[in-house]
């Protein structure tokens, strides 16, 4: 009889926090009336805020792994759950105004936030099987709720069933992946799967090679690669503005933590293979994705094809297999995520009682209303678009980088042409902005809270602050695969 | 006095940082932006003037040096430093974003700020560009350039302005992407990004052709070279006239200095292989392109096509220097084929920049560029007219000007690479003169042609002023192109030297 021996609970001391106050969160705004709604904001934050300094204060010298080797603590982790923390706190100040003004200011939309938040950390740090799939559920069944959360919306209940369909699917295959290789290796971490991986290929290469395609294409789903991308535009341009946001933002880190956990720590033997797999992933969605979001004339369905060609981007830095690759991919995705908060967030502003914002035609003549909300747009859309000084150019610079090193030249050249497609759609919205008149029927002053004001302009002006100084966030991304 | 200076920063920072100041002043108080953008543009130029004074035209060596790491995860470095081929082309660019400046004082009533915080963080980007010697700093200046440009044809550009700046934008993009994965390359080859350290990296023969088309795309458009030229006469035809000038003057100055400064030390047996490739482009623009100009109807629209012409004397120049090596020419003819081609390039600068003022001039009266719409305009613009026939002589390349100095050393340069080539190259002497007096000629001279004209009224002071120093600056250089020769006969000396030298 095996004895219980009692987990190292200190490295998941932020995931303990953060469980007990959205618990704390969920009890309060119970019982406060709707004037009071602000505390539960207010709580939130606080939350997100104690979750990271929780993270700073247990962050390791080097890696700590606890329960069993299921849960590690590494440099990667701790870099990717501040980043998540960061932006979800831009993601709940700039949805605020957004939600008093269409009746969806409610304390569930922060818990389910919270737990979503929850589920994104636990799949970061997540070291087997197990623990990634009850991250990625956890993560997901949230989204779902917050995606129909505004229930007048016909078209939001609509793509929260789509997206809930498509993503138990995507589920439904990464466990199929799953235990096939349980099946095979007799074990659900992914350090053991490691150290037999590579030996259990030989024995049994058919069974492999399946369950490997799984993962993949449950993982390619999840983050919404070209040919599993369908969910994506609808869920974007179906969900409220401020859930878009949410989505389109935080999880994008969690997936790539998870691809990381799994391919690299996990399979990390049959890099040979996955790697054939990412590239064909990534071609199709750095094409399919930036081709399609030019015909867009809705601007939430329009990033949301621009995603699906980022996440082209950060397949590319993967697929190499160096660990300059996956630093790269990991800036990338890190940089993205904050690029796209401005974008989602100016939209959230243009936003008003009882309409959406969220044709590109909406933004007409931005630059002659609100000068400062063009510019900001306008730094996040060059950013996106890679144009210098902008953090995008040096993401797809060191992306491009560990690409051409590993003798894939052509693959730059394809990912760097087919980025100037997407530079089209990209500049679209500056022309609308910039050098259209704004029409009749147009928001002409957006009004917003000061703390508001600050987050997104610091926001934006990141964009340029990071293009112009990269090292810091570089070298954190180098550190975490070192 | 400068020696501890860091001069070359300075230049490239302040019109950056006085264009966000400008910015910040608002388009409320147009007053105070055009006086702040005056002072920062004059202060600019000020501070340039000592990258001339004090540099050393003995030495080759990149002068003004700054070097400090900025991205040591890929070894990118921020280094900047000048030579003799890019200390002039930065004085140019100085030079004339004070003209842009003046020129926009009363014709830009709106969103003053931004035109002026747009040129000059232009001005900042394309003195970085040219001093940088990070191959990868010099990316970010070339393409970070594109975007307050794309900004000035886009808002006050003319009717098809968006159509126009969407092209430019994406043409130039387009052509350099390419660019930016040889420079991946040739660091993953090299461990460093810097330009001088590309100088010297050995490449096989198939490696050196793709890289030399690589960077043949991107500096060919920004050059333009037929047959990629087409973006520049909509580009110019739309754009405001400051926004002519800089892209006439300045950024097409841009694609022949990266073939100085990429292509040739680069790629040079490549460059060798392949100069029939640019030596048949050039002729093409220079004769073809040569026609084209005589049908226009637009002004814009023909010196436009007509800075395509002239800009292929300059590449004809730099390519040209293989013949001449081949033959027995001899170093003495290539060096003066290289330095034709530069002297051709400010001179350009000067000479495009003027006439697209002139065509600005006359715009701004009568709000028309239409060469029929004119006539007879000497009548009631005398002085303008001096002006206006002055630089139309220049363009045409007489004898005087600074115009007639690169053309001139070009044709004889290329007399000793073969006699067709020359023959060829000497048509534009007739083209040229063709398209230009004859648009001179029906606009300027003959009868007034109708109540517009009638209602002129000459320059004022502000507009004689900057069509003067133009003036003044084309007849120097013309006259006395020796202190221009003098300060890069010796980094090209050494740029031969590089050429000669094959990488195989």
């Amino acid at each position: 009889m095996t004895e219980f021996i009692q987990p190292n609970l200190l490295p998941a001391l932020p995931e303990i926090v953060m469980l007990a106050m959205a618990c704390l969160v969920l009890v309060v705004d119970l019982f406060l009336p709707q004037e009071r709604r602000g505390l539960t904001l207010f709580l939130t934050i606080l939350t997100l805020v104690l979750t990271a300094l929780a993270v700073i204060e247990v962050a390791p010298a080097d890696s700590v792994s606890s329960f069993g080797g299921s849960f590690i603590l590494d440099q990667l982790a701790v870099t990717l759950k501040l980043a998540t923390l960061l932006v979800v706190v831009l993601v709940f100040v700039y949805s605020r105004d957004y939600l008093v003004d269409h009746d969806i200011y409610k304390g569930e939309y922060y818990v389910l936030g919270l737990f979503a938040t929850l589920g994104m950390m636990i799949m970061i740090s997540a070291h087997s099987f197990l623990l990634i799939y009850l991250g990625l559920e956890l993560l997901s069944l949230s989204l779902y709720a917050m995606i129909a959360f505004n229930r007048n919306s016909l078209s939001a209940s609509e793509s929260a069933m789509k997206y809930f369909v498509l993503g138990a699917m995507a589920s439904g295959l990464l466990l199929y992946g799953i235990s096939i290789f349980y099946g095979i290796s007799g074990t659900l971490d992914l350090n053991q799967l490691a150290a037999v991986a590579s030996s259990k290929i030989e024995q049994y290469p058919i069974p492999m090679a399946f369950a490997l395609t799984f993962i993949v294409v449950g993982l390619a789903f999840k983050l919404g690669a070209v040919p599993f991308h369908m969910w994506l535009p609808d869920v974007y341009q179906g969900a409220p503005t401020s859930v878009t946001l949410f989505i389109g933002t935080a999880p994008k880190i969690a997936g790539f933590a998870m691809t990381m956990r799994l391919l690299v720590d996990g399979l990390g033997g049959l890099q040979l293979d996955w790697s054939q797999m990412l590239i064909a992933l990534s071609v199709l969605s750095l094409a399919i994705g930036n081709i399609i979001a030019i015909a867009q004339t809705n601007f939430k369905r329009m990033l949301a094809y621009s995603t699906i060609s980022h996440v082209g981007f950060i397949l590319l830095g993967i697929l190499s297999g160096t660990a300059n690759g996956f630093a790269s991919a990991m800036f990338y995705t890190i940089t993205y995520v904050i690029t796209a908060s401005v974008a989602f967030g100016v939209l959230l502003l243009l936003s008003r009682k009882g309409t959406e914002a969220e044709n590109i035609t909406d933004l007409s003549g931005l630059n002659d209303t609100s000068p400062w909300h063009a510019a900001m747009l306008a730094i996040a859309m060059f950013s996106m678009a890679g144009v210098p000084p902008t953090v995008g150019f040096y993401a797809k610079l060191s992306v491009l980088q560990s690409v051409v090193q590993v003798h894939l030249v052509w693959l730059a050249v394809f990912a760097v042409l087919f980025s100037v497609i997407g530079l089209f759609y990209y500049l679209r919205i500056i022309k609308v902005m910039y050098f259209d008149k704004p029409g009749e029927d147009q928001v002409t002053t957006i009004q917003q809270a000061i703390d508001v004001k600050i987050l997104l302009s610091a926001n934006g002006l990141s964009l340029l602050g990071l293009g112009i100084f990269p090292s810091a966030l570089m070298g954190y991304c180098i550190l975490a695969f070192s | 006095m400068y020696a501890d200076w860091p001069l070359l920063s300075l230049v490239i920072w302040t019109p950056i940082i006085g264009g966000i100041l400008v910015l910040f002043v608002g388009d409320e108080r147009p007053g105070a932006v055009r006086k702040i953008a005056l002072l920062v543009s004059i202060l600019t130029f000020l501070l340039t003037l000592p990258l001339y004074s004090e540099f050393n035209s003995d030495s080759y060596l990149m002068q003004f040096v700054e070097r400090s790491s900025w991205i040591p995860a890929f070894n990118i470095e921020y280094f900047v430093g000048i030579d003799g081929i890019s200390m002039p082309l930065i004085l140019l660019t100085s030079f004339t974003t004070v003209v842009v400046v003046i020129s926009a004082w009363e014709v830009i009533q709106y969103r003053v700020s931004q035109y002026m915080a747009a040129f000059l963080i232009m001005e900042g980007f394309m003195i970085g560009t040219f001093s940088a010697l990070d191959s990868i700093l010099f990316y970010i200046f070339f393409e970070a350039m594109l975007i307050p440009m794309f900004l000035i044809i886009g808002i006050w550009g003319g009717a098809n302005r968006i159509y126009a700046t969407l092209k430019f934008f994406l043409y130039t993009f387009i052509g350099s992407v390419l660019t930016l994965v040889a420079l991946i390359y040739m660091y993953t080859k090299s461990g460093s990004f810097a330009i001088l350290d590309f100088h010297n990296l050995p490449l096989s023969m198939t490696e050196q052709v793709l890289i030399f088309l690589a960077f043949l795309v991107a500096f060919a458009v920004k050059v333009p070279m037929w047959p990629v030229h087409t973006w520049l006469p909509d580009a110019h035809v739309e754009a405001p006239t400051g926004g002519s000038v800089i892209l006439a003057a300045i950024m097409l100055k841009i694609g022949g200095y990266g073939f100085l400064r990429f292509s040739l030390p680069i790629t040079p047996d490549a460059s060798a292989e392949l100069d029939w490739l640019i030596i048949t482009m050039s002729l093409t623009a220079v004769v073809y392109i040569g026609f084209v100009a005589l049908v226009q109807r637009d002004m814009k629209k023909l010196i436009a096509y007509s800075s395509i012409a002239h800009m292929g004397f300059v590449t004809l120049g730099f390519f040209i220097v293989f013949r001449i090596m081949a033959g027995d020419g001899g170093d003495q003819g290539s060096i003066l084929a290289l330095e034709g081609g530069m002297v051709q390039m400010v001179s350009h600068g000067f000479i495009s920049g003027a006439m697209f003022l002139c065509v600005g001039v006359m715009y701004d009266r009568m709000h028309s560029r239409e060469i029929a719409d004119y006539g007879g305009v000497v009548n009631t613009m005398p002085m303008f007219a001096a002006f206006m026939v002055f630089f139309a002589m220049a363009n045409a390349g007489l004898p005087g000007t600074s115009g007639f100095v690169g053309e001139f050393m070009v044709i004889l340069a290329s007399f000793k690479a073969s006699f067709w080539i020359a023959f060829l190259a000497a048509t534009t002497l007739i083209l040229g003169a063709a398209y230009t007096l004859w648009m001179v000629k029906r606009v300027i001279f003959g009868e007034v042609a109708n109540d517009n004209v009638k209602a002129l009224t000459d320059i004022n002071k502000r507009e004689f002023l900057f069509l003067g120093i133009l003036a003044v600056a084309v007849l120097v250089l013309g006259l006395w192109p020796d202190p221009l020769v003098d300060v890069m006969h010796p980094t090209i000396e050494n740029l031969l030297k590089h050429i000669t030298i094959s990488k195989l």
